[in-house]
């Protein structure tokens, strides 16, 4: 039932009344987003057993940046390794090898080349890994992983109420058409 | 679309559901191990603990139990160090260049072939390290302030890059192979229980599968694949340098850097088909690895195998159009010398052997693919035993000729090296999915979307 207090405030954050749709098709789950979406309804985001494509438009995400980090990390990297071969080659001990000058670029470029992938390469995973909040956890069951099928052949859209003009009798209309294998109403902390 | 214009590859075959993917995949990982297993496992265990036992025996007197004499310094330690990290080429390519151009029958493959790749670079490592005679010592290959000046480490050095390269290739290949694996580990989390559950929750870094997750993921799983494809490209060239930039006839060539990494698909591929015709039968996979693919793998094989082909062609023609004596003799001495025996052993399996693959029976045949792959794993590993040994040999000096033939030790730390290579394969199908869950659901929507638009 839609209520005033369907946002109770909480310590870590608002708990939030949301509604389940578990699908077994992943066309099913993604027509059920754009319908529910077209009809006004907030979905919060929907958790498949695989990357659906066309999902992340469906759910209207922007495209992720992080591109940035990896080209930031490249930069770093590349900086890093040409700065410090400058420095050990060519100021701390500078070294004439084979007649050629201490600053020998062209034999820089294989480590400066590595350690640009490298830096990138960690760069790209670590703000992947920090910004999903993905990190090793003693907890056996994600708090926010509605159920474990959908790491399966589930496909579960989360629907959350978020004021009160909340329609619960169109929603459970809607789930009729779309046919959903079960539907869950729940509490959820966002 | 119009109807019958494309026609419909099946890459996994049966059309199953995805619960059925989830059982079929992780129950190989959830019963006990059968005896097949523990004979593989005990035997590679077995021939592992040799090697070590042979390695401490090197450690402890010194690199003069090894064949190694003044002309020929390195042997079969550099060979197996070049075999391995070719090896460890065809895993990069499947994950990464494959993903990049979108070819879908990688999904069911990537994953035991990234497992190689880190698998052959950490057999490869080993070589390198042994090989300097005082391995305790080998942290000095490493810049970091010290007492002996300090005085860093000569970056001008090919065999400097090559530690650069080696490990940059390790870390990345891993860092790789674990993202993929964060999905499935979650999958294996919430079938399993007891200590097993907290293992993989551990490691499944708390995956929900959630859409943000996923749009973020593939974008990370792209970015890694545009690096990994440079990666590789110039792990085999960084290593052709060790040979290419040393003033050595039959390793001074502007060839090296392409003709290596060519080799190393090659000799990667071979592995591959090697492993995978044995693990899809054991864990009965047919559904997923199927004749298709290893028909495509037998493709790249006889491309690649052409390019080697070329490439010793090559080698052979500029070395008689340079007129450079020292040269030619290099060649002359390579083909009909002391080691021709090393030299026509190479040139029949990485040349000929894979010429069967033109005939689309033999690429769809187990048994051929299995004997065909074999022998381009032992040609490719004589290239480079014909690259290193037969160029030092005889060098400009005719009074230091000499012939290098390998002790027993030599040979039993390369067969050590099998044990490594295989006793990780075989943990590694116990207790990570062989087949990548997520990748193989998403290959089966599109398939079963594209069987829909043509019909």
């Amino acid at each position: 039932m839609p209520s005033a207090d369907s946002a109770v405030a909480s310590p870590m954050g608002s708990r939030r009344r949301i509604h389940t749709l578990a699908f077994d098709d992943p066309s099913r789950a993604l027509a059920a987003v754009r319908a529910l979406r077209a009809d006004g309804f907030e979905v919060d985001d929907v958790h498949t057993p695989y990357a659906v494509h066309g999902m992340d438009e469906a759910l209207g995400l922007p495209e992720t940046r992080l591109g940035l980090a990896t080209l930031a990390g490249g930069l770093l990297g590349a900086g890093v390794a040409f700065g410090f071969q400058f420095w050990t080659h060519a100021v701390d001990w500078p070294l004439v090898i084979g007649g050629k000058s201490p600053l020998a670029l062209p034999a820089q470029v294989p480590v400066s080349f590595e350690l640009t992938i490298l830096f990138a390469a960690f760069a790209t995973v670590g703000t992947f890994l920090a910004r999903r909040r993905l990190f090793p956890r003693i907890a056996v069951t994600p708090p926010s992983q509605p159920g474990p099928g959908v790491t399966d052949d589930r496909f579960v859209v989360l629907v959350v109420e978020r004021d009160a003009g909340f329609r619960p009798a169109r929603l459970r209309e809607l789930a009729r058409e779309l046919g959903p294998v079960e539907t869950v109403e729940g509490w959820r902390v966002m | 679309m119009s109807a019958g214009a494309e026609r419909v590859e099946e890459l996994i075959l049966g059309n199953p559901t995805f619960s059925q993917v989830t059982n079929e995949i992780a129950s190989p990982m959830e019963r006990r191990p059968g005896p097949a297993w523990w004979g593989a496992f005990l035997t590679a265990a077995s021939v592992l603990t040799l090697g070590v036992v042979l390695i401490g025996y090197t450690m402890s007197t010194g690199i003069g139990v090894w064949g190694l004499n003044r002309t020929v310094g390195w042997g079969y330690d550099i060979t197996n160090f070049v075999f391995w990290v070719g090896i460890g080429h065809a895993g990069t390519l499947i994950s990464a260049i494959l993903l990049l151009f979108r070819q879908r029958w990688r999904t069911s493959i990537a994953r035991a072939a990234e497992g190689m790749t880190i698998f052959a670079v950490l057999c490869a490592a080993i070589f390198p390290l042994i090989h300097m005679g005082r391995p305790w010592l080998a942290f000095w290959v490493f810049p970091y302030p010290n007492t002996r000046g300090p005085i860093s480490v000569n970056f001008r050095s090919p065999l400097l890059w090559d530690v650069f390269a080696i490990s940059t290739y390790f870390t990345v290949s891993l860092l790789f192979w674990y993202v993929g694996l964060i999905p499935d580990l979650a999958t294996m989390r919430d079938r399993s229980t007891g200590w097993r559950r907290r293992i993989y929750a551990f490691l499944a870094l708390g995956w929900d599968g959630g859409t943000r997750t996923w749009q973020r993921y593939e974008k990370a799983c792209v970015l890694l694949a545009g690096l990994a494809t440079p990666l590789v490209v110039s792990v085999h060239t960084i290593v052709s340098f060790d040979f290419a930039t040393s003033v050595i006839p039959g390793w001074h060539t502007t060839i090296f850097p392409p003709y290596f990494v060519a080799g190393a698909v090659f000799s990667g591929f071979a592995m591959v088909i090697t492993l995978l015709l044995v693990t899809r039968k054991v864990l009965g996979l047919e559904r997923y690895i199927t004749a298709s693919h290893f028909e495509k793998m037998a493709r790249v094989l006889l491309t690649t195998g052409m390019i080697v082909g070329f490439a010793y062609a090559t080698e052979l023609c500029i070395a008689l159009y340079s007129g450079n004596r020292y040269e030619r003799f290099t060649f002359e001495n390579r083909a009909f010398g002391p080691y021709a025996w090393a030299y026509w052993t190479m040139v029949a399996c990485n040349v000929l052997v894979p010429q069967v693959f033109w005939w689309a029976r033999a690429r769809r045949s187990a048994l051929v693919l299995f004997v065909a792959a074999c022998l381009v794993n032992v040609g490719m590993w004589f290239e480079r035993f014909n690259i290193i040994v037969t160029s030092l040999h005889r060098d400009y000096l005719p009074s230091s000729w000499s012939y290098y033939t390998p002790t027993l030790v030599e040979m039993g730390i390369l067969l050590g090296s099998f044990g490594l290579f295989f006793t990780c394969f075989l943990l590694f199908v116990r207790f990570a999915p062989v087949v990548a869950f997520h990748e193989v659901k998403l290959t089966l929507s599109e398939q079963r979307e594209t069987a829909h638009a043509v019909r």
